[in-house]
């Protein structure tokens, strides 16, 4: 005779059994979502058969997204999940590093680039029910305009600061933008001060979502204060994200370092493939691999190059993302006179073999930089060809200049791994090996990333050092502008004779309105900057990967890392 | 007693606010900030300079270390700005704390239960094979770096038997309610079953494998200090008044050889928590170690600050429990 308990226990196990056995064949004869109806414009993969549309895809990222509201952000791991939530004016296409329209369906600028004209997608509503139209367009850029007090820190408003610099109340700062108005429901009119060639192809950036004003107002979004040791962030930004997106914000579980997202059935274009997105944190690269054989996630962003093939030989998909970045060494000749000598900066280039270097330490796909930006970047040098590696030519620049016994400090960051770079260690010594064959006398120096060699870098203490940068949008300016319109950042060109010249040439190439004359400005200026000013030496492209399991289809990789969920189905 | 605790707090009140002079002089002399560690590449010098002017790091260290004591007077102890920014320290802390306790609550447990009585076991079948296995064993224990045990447990119990989920604290669409933090309890408590028993087995590898040093060195101690006292005096007066050996082993020996184990264990809860900061970041269990990695990583200057000095409370509260356990154990120690 069976005692009470065990009785109970099993009847437990029998309705545990009838529970799995309903779900699973709600599971099986579920059906596909028909079309997943949408308003209208398509360009998301098409759902495949088998796809389970009540699935929860779970992806594995690098780390916790800081808070939920984009413009306070600066970090992947916060944008990889406002991406889903919201959308900006301007979208990239997917797959690419263009832009494209968003959530406006449509848009011009005036003949002086001034003036910039936008027409609102109808019928798309914010999660909080309100409808977007051209006063809420233009409430947000009020809002990020209008930031008062802490949030104009940079280490708040970082893009804003950086692309539109300045704020209504700051009268020493003029800012890029100038005012936007309605021109009619549909219709929002953007003034700016300038012409640059990064406007509106930033407004695609995803600092730039466009939010619910309503939910603004109701969390007091722009509530940021410094207290202290930190800055403090309203309601709206750590609980209560409004966009219009495919996905919509379920919660944060902190607990457990997960992000879990909606599907919107309200979205205004296709709907998303899965019923639930769950980004967990798993900042170890190597736990996130055995997650994902284990099963327990879907996918992770930014596997290690070495693992690529192992992990395709166990079924799961490596998707390459095409490379949208830069390695180089930077120069800074602030603590090394001869680095003054343009001949010691040629000679350390053509010492380098990037060839070999991209073929043994970088992952397929890799290829070495003849210039500071990637082909993919309107105005890129199609003639410039990435130095040669030539030791004897390099010997013989160094004898010419004087400098035959060249002795270098060179760092290497160390506690870090990032898309240009994959293992830096490796890096650094194939360079150190090709600088030495040439008779130069390299000092290695070893720094944490965080620990002190950014900034010893930043603050002119590096004569040579591994960096690098992912571009954020479309534009030369993002990658040329950065390092070097500033004239005493890392780079330090105010070392040089041709510091403003460069500034001058930056600038204007800039603020050129017609994109094919800018292009070609651009074009001719990465010829001077790799031939004769040399600030520091390209030395590759390499493209980031992201793994899925084999059952996750409709994944569109972005080259900006900038990648929409909601084409993901799984099949299960 | 109580003269004697009030006396242990006093001490301890004057070792943190020792502590935190140290720590906040030393947190601050560490190359890096935390504006290089959130924007990487994209801090610029101005980045830096508007942002440590905006939360006063800019100031002479006295007059920030003035300003830290005004506001932890008033109970403000900081607010991050990597780990969790915008959110109060001590929040931080106190959220991540259950998932810590819990997890070396469990290796702990496990130390014990297996290092005791295979120490008492070892020296009581001396030279045999039981104790040099076993002595080898714990070697093996303390030699193993944890980064590398937790990489042979989860390739071998996660991904080759698929028997246990290799990281975190939950799987994904458990729907638990959490009432204390620690979720095997909650799921106990609330008698969710399943939660119970999901937490539970996320829980065995990061135990197993943050219990491998206090195992290592319990067993040792416990093997030594059993060896040691059946040799005294005492145990052979006691054999040969013809007291049976059970009485022998329970009174006589396992009582006086457990004093220097029970303090062994006191001071492991200061290596368990330097332990976790490793186990949990590789499990990616949530607990302080977790927060503790990162916060270096992102040189959180108010998530260190916080996590290191309740750590240190901790520390020095376990071990007043255990001086004070010696007299339950010890009749000639007595506590004044």
């Amino acid at each position: 005779m069976l005692s009470r308990t065990t009785k109970a226990a099993v009847g437990a196990l029998a309705v545990a059994i009838a529970l799995t056995g309903c779900a699973q064949s709600q599971r099986d004869t579920a059906p596909a979502p028909a079309g997943t109806a949408g308003a209208g414009t398509s360009d998301s993969a098409a759902p495949t058969d088998g796809a389970n549309p009540d699935a929860t895809f779970i992806f594995g990222a690098a780390g916790a997204p800081k808070l939920f509201d984009p413009f306070y952000a600066s970090d992947g791991e916060t944008f990889r999940v406002t991406r889903q939530i919201y959308e900006q004016l301007l979208d990239f296409v997917p797959g690419e590093a263009k832009t494209t329209a968003g959530l406006a369906e449509s848009y011009e600028g005036s003949e002086d680039g001034l003036t910039w004209t936008f027409k609102i997608r109808e019928g798309v509503k914010f999660h909080d029910g309100t409808d977007l139209d051209a006063a809420a367009v233009c409430a947000n850029f009020d809002r990020w305009y209008n930031q008062t007090g802490d949030a104009q820190n940079s280490a708040v408003t970082y893009y804003w600061n950086n692309n539109f610099g300045g704020f209504a109340d700051q009268a020493d700062r003029d800012s890029l933008f100038e005012s936007c108005t309605t021109s009619d429901d549909m219709t929002a009119v953007v003034k700016v001060t300038r012409v640059t060639s990064k406007f509106p192809d930033i407004l695609a950036h995803g600092a730039y979502a466009i939010h619910s004003p309503a939910a603004l107002e109701e969390y007091d979004a722009n509530n940021v204060t410094a207290q202290g040791s930190g800055f403090t962030y309203p309601a709206y930004a750590l609980e209560h994200p409004t966009g219009t997106g495919a996905f919509k914000f379920a919660g944060y579980n902190d607990a457990n370092g997960e992000v879990t997202l909606e599907r919107n059935e309200d979205y205004w274009g296709d709907k998303a493939g899965v019923a639930k997105m769950v980004i967990r944190s798993i900042p170890d690269e190597s736990t996130r691999r055995q997650e994902l054989q284990a099963g327990t996630i879907h996918g992770y962003d930014l596997p290690n190059p070495v693992d690529w093939k192992a992990l395709e030989d166990d079924g799961a998909k490596v998707e390459i993302r095409p490379a949208f970045n830069i390695l180089y060494v930077g120069l800074n000749a602030t603590k090394n006179e001869a680095l003054k000598d343009v001949r010691v900066r040629q000679a350390l280039s053509y010492a380098i073999n990037r060839e070999q270097l991209v073929q043994s330490q970088l992952p397929e796909g890799a290829e070495p930089a003849s210039q500071f930006f990637p082909k993919a970047v309107s105005g890129y040098n199609n003639d410039l060809q990435p130095y040669p590696h030539d030791p004897e030519k390099a010997k013989s620049l160094l004898a010419e200049a004087g400098h035959s016994d060249l002795s270098i400090e060179f760092w290497q960051p160390t506690e870090v791994t990032r898309p240009y770079m994959p293992d830096p260690a490796s890096i650094f010594e194939a360079i150190r090996s090709d600088w030495e064959a040439v008779g130069i006398t390299v000092n290695p120096v070893a720094k944490p990333w965080t620990g002190g060699y950014l900034d010893g870098t930043e603050q002119s203490e590096a004569p040579a050092y591994l960096l690098g940068w992912t571009g954020d949008y479309d534009s030369a300016d993002n990658f040329i502008g950065t390092f070097f319109t500033q004239q005493d950042n890392a780079f330090a060109t105010k070392n040089y004779d041709f510091a403003n010249e460069l500034t001058e040439a930056l600038v204007a190439a800039d603020s050129e309105p017609d994109a094919a004359t800018r292009d070609q400005m651009v074009s001719e200026l990465n010829k001077k900057i790799a031939e004769e000013y040399l600030p520091g030496l390209p030395i590759s492209h390499s493209p980031p990967a992201i793994v899925v399991a084999s059952s996750v289809s409709g994944l569109v990789t972005s080259p900006l890392a900038a990648e929409d969920f909601s084409t993901v189905t799984i099949n299960e | 007693m109580s003269r004697y605790i009030v006396r242990r707090l006093l001490q301890a009140v004057v070792t943190l606010f020792v502590l935190s002079v140290l720590l906040f002089a030393w947190l601050r002399s560490l190359p890096g900030g935390p504006v290089s560690a959130l924007l990487g590449e994209r801090s610029t010098p101005a980045d830096r300079a508007a942002l440590e002017a905006a939360l006063g790091l800019d100031q002479p260290i006295l007059v920030q270390y003035w300003r830290f004591l005004e506001r932890a007077s008033q109970g403000q102890f900081g607010v991050s700005t990597g780990v969790l920014p915008g959110r109060d320290a001590l929040e931080i802390f106190l959220s991540r704390f259950p998932a810590t306790i819990e997890l070396s609550f469990f290796a702990l447990t496990l130390a014990i239960l297996l290092g005791v009585p295979l120490g008492y076991l070892a020296a009581r079948r001396r030279g045999t094979f039981l104790d040099t296995g076993s002595v080898l064993f714990s070697l093996v224990g303390i030699a193993v770096p944890v980064f590398f045990l937790a990489f042979a447990l989860k390739y071998v119990f996660a991904i080759q038997l698929g028997l246990l989920p290799p990281s975190g604290r939950q799987s994904v669409g458990i729907n638990a309610t959490h009432i204390t933090g620690m979720y095997v309890l909650d799921g106990l408590m609330t008698r969710e079953w399943d939660a119970a028993w999901d937490a539970l087995r996320h829980l065995i590898l990061p135990a197993v494998a943050l219990s491998s040093i206090p195992f290592a060195v319990i067993l040792r101690i416990t093997r030594a200090s059993v060896l040691e006292v059946l040799d005294e005096d005492y145990v052979r007066t006691a054999q040969s008044k013809g007291l049976r050996a059970p009485t022998i082993r329970g009174r006589h020996v396992l009582r006086n050889a457990l004093i220097p184990v029970v303090t062994t264990i006191g001071l492991q809860t200061g290596a368990l928590l330097a332990g976790a900061v490793l186990t949990e970041r590789v499990f990616t269990f949530r607990g302080v170690g977790h927060a503790l990695a990162y916060g270096f990583e992102t040189r959180d200057y108010a998530v260190l600050q916080v996590l290191i000095m309740m750590a240190a409370l901790v520390y020095i509260l376990v071990n007043m429990v255990v001086d004070i356990a010696y007299a339950a154990i010890d009749p000639r120690v007595r506590v004044r």
